[in-house]
């Protein structure tokens, strides 16, 4: 019986997207000029990935590494609070977390452009109190793209933290206050623990799809902020350079794979230690 | 003194953290009534109607939702089921590549999208025999990356099913089949009602993969791409804001609805 209801669905999964990899693996092998590709082995494909993208790749993960990290501080204290002070309307104010979904990812990042503007309310602002020169804005820039990437993963970074928050048992700080611990102490010798699985769910859930991402970089940025999806896109749909497009894909893949070990050997260790 | 400074300080972060989220909603639905000077919607102009009353004024945009609304429902009908039957599966059944299945559900949801949607776009391309770019390859793609959520999220409903209740229905005379059409998928129902709807949020929001596999196809997404570097008619706006509000009321009806069941138990005990 089990293998019945598991058929039509594992099927799916197996057609539509392991074999996929696999034609993806077969297309970064080949060589040659659209539309006459060859399979030819061609390994120098991964490398030439590598060192002609170095500074998108670079981009990408500094991009990601850093709006990971604004997502997890400003999510974790409105968590916090959700899960600790809402009381019984927290699935309302959960409500307000994934809300930024209900609109579309591209109009959302249209939205900024809007509020990014140069003759818009958070420039003059700024301008005013003379953080920004005149003629000095925040669109096009690096920071752009970080706060759209920002934005636009908050929630995947939320979700998880809430779930882990909600759960710790309101009694174990009581206790800890009994033992004499300071407020701060409380928090991050039990809170702070206990609510790590949600950190490191969050901090992957946002990580690997920012690392891909485009949209920030086209819409809020210049050439001059490209991540390494701008060019898989470009080469796949543009300039139909299948080879290095999918090679490209794979190097993407196996950077997000080793930058989760490390990330596994830290998050592993610290938890030894602490 | 103290604390109580500190408590308002964490209250004011998160209303404020609050806006936050909610400023770029606020300024989709505010621009659709906006009057743009230009191509580019930008910039406040004047209050005005229109845009509402003649949103499909912009040519393509209301095949394009069209596109997405039967994409939607059709990637969901068919992932919900499937999804379902996978989860059913893995909580119910002992099978020996339990750990195999639950790695490939899991596998798409931790994949970048933009390797998702090119992987599937070299399959289509190798296979052009089989597969031409357009409808059916969008259907194809959804499906792909909607089924992984609807497992996850049923699973989790059927972890904590309490199993009595089949028992009874079978010492009561039920056969299997009895007491899965009137147990166990009335029981269910909420949670894979609850999938179907995120499916078909993901579904309507999806930008990355369908770009890939779409061909000619336009969903509103696609379409948003594709004049977002020439011009922004306050149109889209106005489509975004109904697919917000709609999507919102649902919400919020749910909430409550929760909220209420929630009172009402406490209530009873």
């Amino acid at each position: 019986v089990p293998y019945l209801l598991l058929a039509p669905g594992l099927f799916w999964l197996a057609v539509f997207f392991l074999v996929p990899l696999g034609f993806l693996g077969y297309e970064s092998l080949q060589s040659g000029i659209f539309p006459n590709f060859e399979f030819t082995w061609e390994f120098s494909n991964f490398s030439d990935a590598l060192s002609d993208y170095r500074e998108q790749f670079a981009r990408s993960f500094l991009y990601a590494g850093i709006a990971t990290v604004a997502a997890l501080l400003l999510a974790y204290p409105l968590v916090y609070w959700i899960a600790f002070r809402a009381g019984p309307w927290r699935n309302l104010f959960l409500l307000f977390i994934v809300a930024p979904f209900f609109v579309s990812y591209l109009i959302r990042t249209l939205a900024w452009l809007n509020i990014l503007a140069d003759e818009g309310p958070v420039v003059g602002l700024l301008r005013g109190i003379n953080v920004l020169g005149e003629g000095e804005g925040l669109l096009f820039t690096s920071l752009a793209v970080i706060a759209g990437i920002t934005y636009n993963f908050f929630p995947f970074m939320a979700l998880p933290l809430y779930v882990s928050l909600e759960q710790v048992d309101p009694r174990l700080l009581e206790a800890a206050r009994d033992l004499y611990a300071s407020p701060v102490q409380a928090f991050l010798r039990v809170t702070l623990p206990l609510s790590a699985p949600g950190i490191v769910a969050g901090t992957l859930l946002t990580f690997i799809p920012a690392a891909g991402d485009f949209i920030n970089a086209e819409l809020l940025g210049t050439p001059k902020q490209q991540m390494i999806g701008n060019v898989i896109q470009a080469k796949f749909l543009e300039s139909l350079d299948y080879p290095t497009a999918a090679s490209l894909s794979f190097v993407l893949m196996a950077l997000i794979l080793a930058a989760l070990l490390v990330y596994a050997r830290i998050v592993g260790t610290e938890r030894l230690t602490g | 003194m103290r604390t109580l400074v500190k408590r308002h300080v964490l209250t004011a972060y998160a209303m404020l953290a609050l806006a936050y989220l909610m400023l770029p909603i606020a300024v989709v639905i505010l621009f659709s009534f906006n009057r743009p000077a230009g191509r580019f919607n930008y910039v406040w102009q004047e209050f005005t109607l229109d845009n509402w009353l003649e949103w499909d004024d912009v040519l393509g945009i209301r095949s394009a939702v069209v596109t997405s609304l039967q994409v939607g429902v059709l990637a969901t009908l068919v992932a919900t089921v499937l999804g379902t039957l996978v989860a059913l599966a893995i909580v119910r059944h002992e099978f020996r590549s339990r750990g195999a299945t639950n790695i490939l559900v899991f596998l798409p949801m931790s994949t970048p999208e933009i390797v998702l949607g090119a992987s599937l776009l070299t399959l289509f391309l190798n296979l052009t025999s089989v597969f031409t770019l357009g409808f059916w390859t969008i259907f194809i793609a959804h499906v792909m990356f909607i089924v992984s959520y609807i497992v996850v999220t049923v699973k989790a409903r059927l972890i904590g099913f309490d199993r009595h209740l089949e028992e009874a229905a079978m010492d009561l005379g039920a056969n299997e089949w009895m007491t899965f059409r009137k147990v166990t998928l009335p029981l269910l129902a909420p949670a894979i009602v609850a999938a179907a709807l995120l499916g078909f949020a993901l579904s309507i929001d999806d930008f990355v993969i369908t770009y890939f596999n779409a061909g000619g196809s336009q969903t509103f997404p696609v379409f948003v791409w594709g004049i977002a570097r020439v011009a922004v008619p306050p149109q889209v706006n106005v489509v975004a804001s109904a697919i917000f509000i709609v999507a919102i009321v649902i919400a919020l009806a749910n909430v409550f609805w929760q909220h209420r069941s929630a009172r009402r138990a406490q209530g009873a005990v």
